[in-house]
């Protein structure tokens, strides 16, 4: 362990996670606003831009004066809640859902360094374990806050991620056989030679196999974002907060930075479950049809590990739109619907697809 | 009795949902690249676009006093308009008119009148009540100040935004 | 490294201790999440990344949610005010330093004790594929009645749980 390891990695935390996933959080809440008014005909936050300025940038200021006024707002604690652990909550959600991002490989190489901050050998395992945790932030939530609309909600949404937690664990079995490894970075080197997992049109798995492939693949695909939204508790799976029924679910009871916590902690964790899905399927950093791969060994060019990284980043963006888009689009599902999407559908479809997946792997050539 | 209302019977592709929901999706985008490409008319952006030229004659902003041809006010302080206000916005103070003024066979106007405009609710009923014509609704309806003494408008700047109104019943006018 | 051994190892016992010794069941399931935490944070730093994973993916993302979910809908109120009477504290600790006194002597017992082992490498990627293999050639059939197993402790739990279901 010595001490240029640590100050790379160092570094890379601070890039990926303040310098991009944070103000991609602030900014993502901007596009949901701008895009759910667009849809619903409306303008969105357009106004604030460059302070004292008639410059107003479409409103990119946004989520400055927003952060600025949830800094500023009155931190109300009530009487009545079970402080420690009241306080404890919001920690709770947002730290589990930044955490993950420790083993994402959002770029190939810069400067001969690889651009994911943990290359760990189970990176989707420690992405399941470290998101499993964030539950306890909203159980927590949920009990500390002692009253009964939060409560309701705290219980929905555990027992909610409980139970897509595993449509969601083996809708990317399939993937994980179909390349054989449980390193992110080489799943992602792998779809950037032979084609992405969603896009088999090159390298080897231009064939009657890739193909043939494609069918549990795209199973997967769709198990795994809708399971992602119920993760992520986003609406059409938005019953926790139900604002027709519970208020708004477990964070009733806080305001200020507390409740902000746990806003962006939701859009942190959508943003980690995209990134996840992009590189998963979308062949993460890699740009389509093979061009521009790295070659083993071979040191890569600055502009080139550059644009591997806004590759990623682009690819994030637009499912983070797609989230947004679905969110605007959908109605909220009867919680006994949600439960049986996920018990009785979701997970006998992706047990079927791991035995289908195995079949096409064991007996096409 | 209860009625028994059928439930639909959903072919297999509506049961599926996917079918619905990709037509929603699809309804969303539409509306997203209309709005877009600037194709939906969108409410007017407010402080920079104001819709005062198009305001009605009938439109009721803040109430205000008026004055008539001759400069006289119209206000006769009967209090009417004080008694009926439901919000009570309105605070007169009567005064007697001076014997040596040209008016003074009116006897009465306010020294002092107030609407608070923090209270009032636009209702119109003062303009309603008021047996002078002293008192209308005007077309101004965007007040903001920085203290709540602000908000309450004086005689002073209730004349200010009533004006003159010509044309109205003249009944203290020697030209009867 | 050290620093960080003792660090996770203090985590871990502390979170233990958290377990016994706090009145509250919800702070007791809490400490125990901590505890775990510092034991996968232990295995990750022998490198078995596999085991640290599981650990809290199993252990303190599923099962003691719902330990903890279940303490909050009981909602004991009556565990945190009860006395603590001389006679189990006598029998805890009887209990504890019988049951330590067995783990050091076979601590002691074992060969490896003595001596140094060599550093894991720090190359742990066939660590998956490893434990995969293993599990399903050698040890396929004690898998196979681990899963049985379960499967009848689960058809029962639903059994018992419906009873009125005949
Ligand atoms: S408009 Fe209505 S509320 Fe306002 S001052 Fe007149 S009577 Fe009172
Ligand atoms: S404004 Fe009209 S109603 Fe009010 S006090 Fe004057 S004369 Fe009377």
């Amino acid at each position: 362990m010595d001490i240029t390891f640590i100050l790379i990695s160092v570094a890379k935390i601070i890039g990926l996670v303040f310098l991009t996933i944070l103000p991609m959080v602030a900014y993502s809440v901007w596009a949901e606003r701008r895009v759910s008014a667009l849809i619903q005909d409306r303008v969105g936050p357009n106004r604030v831009g460059i302070p004292f300025t008639k410059i107003r940038l479409a409103g990119l200021g946004q989520p400055i004066a927003d952060g600025i006024k949830f800094l500023l707002k009155e931190d109300f604690t009530p009487s009545h809640v079970r402080k420690g652990y009241y306080w404890l909550a919001p920690a709770l959600t947002m730290v589990p859902a930044l955490l993950t991002c420790a083993v994402l490989p959002f770029g190939s190489e810069l400067f001969g360094i690889k651009m994911v901050i943990a290359d760990l050998s189970v990176g989707p395992l420690f992405i399941f374990a470290i998101a499993s945790l964030s539950v306890y932030g909203i159980v927590l939530a949920g009990w500390a806050s002692n009253s009964k609309y939060p409560f309701l909600g705290g219980v929905r949404s555990s027992s909610q991620m409980i139970s897509y937690e595993i449509s969601l664990g083996l809708s990317i079995v399939p993937i994980l056989m179909i390349f054989g490894q449980l390193n992110l970075s080489d799943i992602v080197m792998e779809q950037a030679r032979n084609g992405w997992a969603l896009l088999p049109l090159w390298g080897d798995r231009l064939s009657l196999k890739g193909f043939l492939l494609f069918i549990p693949i795209f199973i997967s695909f769709v198990i795994f974002t809708t399971s992602m939204f119920a993760e992520t508790n986003r609406l059409p799976f938005d019953l926790p907060e139900c604002e027709t029924e519970l208020v708004a679910g477990y964070h009733t009871e806080y305001s200020s930075m507390k409740f902000a916590l746990f806003f962006l902690g939701e859009y942190a964790a959508m943003i980690i479950g995209s990134g996840l899905a992009v590189t998963l399927f979308l062949g993460g950093w890699s740009l389509p049809f093979g061009w521009l791969v790295p070659e083993d060994g071979a040191s890569v060019p600055f502009w080139m590990g550059a644009l591997h990284i806004l590759s990623f980043l682009g690819k994030v963006v637009a499912f983070i739109l797609f989230f947004i888009w679905v969110r605007w689009s959908l109605p909220r599902f009867r919680y006994d619907q949600l439960m049986r999407l996920g018990w009785v559908f979701f997970f006998e479809i992706a047990l079927f697809n791991i035995l289908l997946t195995a079949g096409i792997l064991l007996f096409v050539k | 009795m209860a009625i028994v209302v059928k439930r639909p019977k959903l072919s297999f592709w509506e049961k599926l949902y996917l079918p619905g929901i990709i037509k929603g999706l699809g309804i969303t985008l539409r509306h997203f690249f209309l709005s877009l490409t600037g194709k939906t008319k969108v409410s007017m952006q407010y402080p920079e676009e104001k819709w005062d030229s198009h305001l009605p004659e009938y439109y009721r902003g803040a109430p205000a006093l008026v004055t008539d041809e001759q400069g006289r006010e119209r206000c006769v302080a009967c209090q009417l308009c004080e008694f009926i206000c439901p919000p009570r916005a309105i605070t007169i103070h009567p005064e007697e008119i001076p014997s040596e003024d040209k008016w003074a066979k009116v006897e009465k106007r306010p020294q002092e009148f107030e609407i608070d405009m923090i209270r009032c609710i636009y209702c119109g009923l003062c303009e309603e009540v008021c047996p002078e014509q002293a008192i209308f609704l005007r077309k101004e309806y965007a007040f903001t100040g920085l203290k709540r003494e602000d908000m309450v408008h004086n005689k002073k700047r209730l004349y200010e935004i009533g004006g003159v109104r010509e044309g109205l019943v003249n009944k203290w006018n020697e030209l009867k | 490294m050290t620093a960080l051994f003792y660090f996770f190892a203090f985590v871990m016992l502390a979170g233990g201790l958290g377990v016994v010794l706090t009145r509250s069941p919800v702070t007791s399931a809490f400490s125990m999440v901590v505890s775990f935490l510092g034991l996968a944070a232990l295995f990750i730093m022998l490198h078995a990344y596999l085991i640290g994973t599981l650990q809290i993916l199993v252990y303190a993302g599923a099962i003691m949610v719902l330990f903890l979910f279940i303490i909050m809908l009981l909602d004991l109120k009556a565990e945190e005010d009860r006395k603590i009477s001389l006679f189990t504290v006598i029998g805890g600790a009887l209990l504890v330093s019988v049951f330590a006194s067995q783990i050091i002597k076979v601590v002691k017992a074992l060969p490896a004790a003595a001596e140094a082992m060599p550093e894991l490498s720090a190359s742990a990627s066939e660590d998956v594929k490893n434990t995969g293999l293993l599990m399903f050639t050698d040890y396929v059939f004690p898998l196979q009645i681990i899963g049985v197993l379960l499967l009848v402790a689960t058809v029962g739990v639903i059994v018992l749980s419906k009873k009125e279901l005949k």
